[in-house]
């Protein structure tokens, strides 16, 4: 069986490994990695639940084969909390009822969390634009676009307190 | 001594964050994928390109030939095992694995057992199968034809046939036609759907090399009844078998069933010693797995010339594919279907159900609703809607004039049900204002004047759930009944374990309310543990929408013969007799004299180290509760679309759901559940359909072409409630998970038929694609 070697930055953590050249990148990052938290619900790109930030950009990891994140960073939803303390993308899922079953909502917070870097105070319409790319099926997504809200409030608040 | 209220503890009617949300959010959940077990190898299915053929030859070599494969395993060698069929919850028997015909399109036909799931996969594309084709039956009318092919010879009935069910009373209900001022008629096809819950289906299997023990981690929502039917057919006692059911990525129904794949991973994992895992693919999910639906009526109501509706009758043909594998309660293979009559007051009515077989795979699950209650809805619904515009009169003002009326409670339905409660005026009125209904016609009526299309859709729906009781509800002779097991802890901390399982309705928190506000003890200090076969009590499992009236109510009972107990705790610790105490402010308290109580925290403490001689010591207790009889929630939904003449597409611009569910629990969760029900009921209204070409070839088996709402498409939905308790459940509660999911498609068909009835419109089909609204346009000379 033919390897090759992978390196690439996950949460701040360098890992090496030698893969399959078709191994897809939701598979290293899960199998080969254990970070579970990263999802798989659909084979044709479509759900979302795989999503990740690739170099801060939202990616689907099961369109992408590992070989090809050689030597980028990578992040996962193991990696939004700072320690104890939730990012407020989490706090805002926890606030507003944005999960249920929860297999969904990593792919969610992470696109979520590169929307509200890109524009920290979207409006609903942007937002439902930004998660478009994620299913759900459990929420009906209006308690998913109030926990965006809630997090962009949080940011931006702390943001002022941090220009203060 | 402070009081200690419900808001404080946490209790009935508080919106406690959900205990189950930080795991999650922080990616640390356990769904079944991320189970992974010392030595553990992974099984891939091949699957049938054929809707029906025989299979002449297996080639299984070159999969043996790719580095990794470890085993294949064929239907002859189920047989030799005498396991190539299981029985069916419906009292059918379905193949695990074919030997020798293959009955749908994606049917199992052979499984690769390989040491890592690429190998398993390339196994999977290297086995060889031989197929001759034969005549493909799709149409369950051409299956009833005399000269269709029998799909089933294995079967002792030589007839496509599966069963014929009827309620009701035919005679009267034929008398009232022939005397009715007006009868409207209409045929209705409820399309085949599929839950696609994100999270597909799979399982571990693991058999313990010292004791035998069989331990199945699985996707399911009824671990119990699972171990129970493992026992049976395999004959391993139920000792040697734990089911797990850890983190459920979405249920919906169709997480009840037993797939092919889950067995034969037991059967790899018996003959290879090793653990086995097997996990679907989305496509395997969607084309092979739990359909819904599928449902052919035909309907007609009988009504006085003033819109007093007299009588009900419907004939449905109900295509349930190749196996009747569905999941409805054993005396009632049409499931709920009778509730058809819905919120109104009939005389008389009568419906019967033909199941039949095709070569599709097995139908006639849910889609998170209550065995078949969605259909019936639909129907009843539409069918008001149709009488409505016979006779010209206000879809809200017909719906008022035939309600149940409060003080017909309990009421007595012409197919036998008896309805616990409901206030169907009430909340139809709360709807009407909430949303401005004069004003919304008003506003019709001025854009019909300038050829814009607009349309307000009213749905009054009556669920029926919480099934059930034992003397009519069994699942293959298992009683329907649920159970709670409380067990205190001395320093008033408390453990709670539930024989029915949440794939993502919060039962860890609202669950832990239950106790938390029967008991007195903060929420924060109550776990809930549930899913796992070796330590939870006996129980059915969660689907239709059972979980609160049934376990829910279990958690109640145990938790109130706890309390009796600690009544007796209390009189021993305050020295007065138990008679002489009563339960204030969640605790117990001497009578007449505030200031001497004793908490539930201070009791347990006692149960513990200062019981009375002569009293067990502890503080626990388990409740089997058998419903006395099903819940009724009820709601008041109203829509509005608006239609682009340019495109045909719907889009809803408001969307009020005022919900009944009797008590309830955890406002934020409810409005959840009905958030996702409103949504699941939009997408086979809108978008979701699973259809076949001639040939049994599936159409939209992916999620490029089945359509899932997104965000873009799903409306900000607008909700509120009455409540209405159920006057036979310990604190009321009605059960809510699939209430918008049943109520929300008649409303949304009723708008978009609204805004086109002007044409003459008065009926579309779900899904109701931009195509088809663009073709009636057309046809009307109203496109543009």
């Amino acid at each position: 069986m033919q390897t090759l070697p992978v390196t690439v930055t996950v949460n701040g953590d360098e890992h090496t490994a030698e893969v399959e050249p078709r191994l897809l990148l939701v598979h290293f990052i899960r199998e080969n990695l254990g970070l579970t938290g990263t999802h798989i619900g659909c084979d044709t790109t479509s759900c979302g639940a795989c999503a990740i930030l690739y170099d801060g950009k939202p990616i689907k990891s099961c369109t992408m084969f590992a070989v090809q994140a050689n030597g980028h960073d990578l992040q996962t939803v193991e990696g939004l909390a700072n320690g104890p303390t939730l990012h407020p993308i989490q706090d805002g899922f926890f606030q507003e009822h944005g999960l249920q079953c929860g297999f969904c909502t990593p792919g969610m917070m992470m696109v979520a969390s590169a929307l509200l870097e890109q524009n920290p105070a979207p409006t609903d319409l942007e937002i439902r634009e930004a998660i478009s790319g994620n299913l759900c099926r459990c929420t009906g997504y209006v308690n998913i676009v109030r926990s965006i809200q809630h997090a962009a409030s949080a940011m931006r608040a702390e943001e002022s307190v941090a220009a203060d | 001594m402070a009081t200690t209220t419900t808001e404080q503890l946490g209790g009935y009617g508080q919106s406690v964050k959900r205990k189950e949300d930080p795991r999650f959010l922080r990616g640390k959940g356990t769904y079944i994928d991320d189970i992974k077990l010392p030595g553990m190898l992974y099984m891939d299915i091949v699957r049938s390109p054929f809707a029906h053929a025989k299979i002449t030859n297996i080639t299984t070599q070159p999969a043996l030939d790719i580095p990794g494969v470890l085993a294949v395993i064929t239907g002859k060698d189920l047989d030799a095992a005498g396991l190539a069929w299981m029985p069916t919850l419906m009292s059918d028997r379905q193949m695990v694995l074919p030997v020798d015909t293959v009955m749908y399109q994606m049917q199992e036909v052979a499984a690769v057992i390989a040491d890592s799931r690429y190998a398993a996969a390339d196994g999977a594309a290297a086995v060889e199968v031989d197929y001759e084709p034969l005549e493909v039956v799709v149409d369950p009318f051409k299956a009833l034809q005399d000269d269709a092919p029998i799909l089933r010879p294995d079967r002792e009935i030589k007839s496509n046939r599966i069963f014929h069910w009827e309620a009701g009373d035919s005679a009267a209900t034929d008398k009232a036609f022939a005397e009715a001022d007006v009868v409207v008629e209409q045929d209705m096809y409820i399309p085949r759907i599929h839950v696609a819950s994100i999270e597909t289906c799979g399982c571990i299997a693991q058999v313990d090399e010292v004791s035998g023990k069989l331990t199945v981690w699985m996707t399911t929502q009824a671990p119990h009844a699972i171990r129970t039917v493992f026992s049976l057919v395999s004959g391993i006692p139920e000792t040697k078998i734990r089911v797990i059911s850890p983190d459920i990525g979405g249920g919906f129904g169709g997480k009840v069933p037993v797939y092919p794949g889950y067995v034969i991973a037991v059967v790899a994992a018996l003959t290879t010693g090793k653990p086995v895992k097997w996990i679907e693919d989305r496509s395997e999910n969607l084309q092979a797995d739990s359909f819904a639906r599928d449902y052919h009526m035909k309907a007609r109501l009988a009504a006085t010339q003033d819109g007093t509706i007299k009588a009900l009758d419907v004939v449905t043909i109900a295509d349930h594919g190749a196996f009747d594998a569905a999941a409805n309660p054993s005396k009632f293979p049409a499931g709920l279907f009778s509730i058809a009559t819905g919120s109104y007051d009939l005389e008389t009515a009568h419906v019967e159900v033909d199941g039949v077989y095709t070569n599709k795979p097995p139908g006639g699950v849910a889609y998170r609703c209550s065995f078949r209650v969605t259909e019936a809805v639909h129907m009843i619904e539409r069918m008001v809607d149709i009488l409505a515009d016979e006779i010209g009169a206000d879809a809200a003002e017909l719906r008022f004039k035939n309600f149940i009326q409060p003080d017909q409670f309990p009421y007595k339905s012409p197919t036998g049900w008896e309805y616990d409660s409901g206030n169907y005026p009430a909340a139809l009125q709360k709807a009407l204002d909430q949303i401005g209904y004069q004003d919304l016609l008003r506003e019709q009526q001025e854009k019909r004047e300038r050829g814009e299309l607009m349309g307000i859709g009213i749905s009054t729906f009556t669920e029926i759930v919480g099934a059930g009781p034992s003397n009519t509800f069994d699942i293959l002779g298992i009683k329907m009944f649920d159970s709670a097991e409380i067990r205190i802890h001395p320093t008033g901390s408390a453990i709670v374990r539930i024989g029915v399982q949440t794939q993502g309705q919060g039962h860890e928190t609202t669950f832990a309310q239950i106790v938390a506000d029967e008991l007195g003890l903060p929420v924060d200090n109550i776990i809930v543990e549930h899913g796992d076969t070796d330590t939870a009590p006996y129980g059915l499992g969660t689907y239709a929408s059972r979980s609160t009236p049934t376990a829910g109510a279990a958690t109640a009972m145990a938790a109130r013969k706890i309390r009796a107990k600690a009544k007796e705790l209390a009189a021993h610790l305050l020295e007065v007799s138990a008679d002489d105490l009563e339960w204030v402010d969640h605790k117990f308290q001497v009578k007449g004299s505030p200031g001497s109580s004793k908490s539930m925290a201070e009791i347990a403490f006692a149960a513990y180290t200062n019981h009375p001689q002569g009293m067990e010591a502890g503080l626990e207790a388990v409740s089997y509760y058998d419903p006395p009889n099903l819940t009724f929630p009820f709601g008041a939904y109203i829509c509005v679309v608006d239609i682009d003449r340019g495109t045909g597409m719907v889009k809803i611009r408001r969307f009020l759901a005022i919900d009944d569910c009797g008590t309830v629990i955890n406002p934020m969760i409810v409005e959840g559940q009905i958030h996702g029900g409103l949504a699941m009921g939009m997408a086979p209204a809108l978008l979701e359909e699973i259809s076949y070409d001639e040939h049994g070839n599936i159409r939209g088996g992916t999620f490029m072409d089945y359509l899932l709402p997104t965000a873009m498409e799903t409306p900000a939905w607008e909700t509120g409630r009455t409540v209405t308790p159920s006057p036979h459940h310990p604190f009321g509660a009605k059960g809510v998970g699939e209430s918008a999911t049943v109520g929300a498609p008649p409303a949304i068909v009723n708008a978009v038929v609204d805004a086109l009835s002007h044409l003459g419109v008065r009926h579309i089909d779900i899904p109701i694609t931009p195509w088809k609204v663009y073709k009636i346009l057309e046809e009307h000379g109203a496109a543009e």
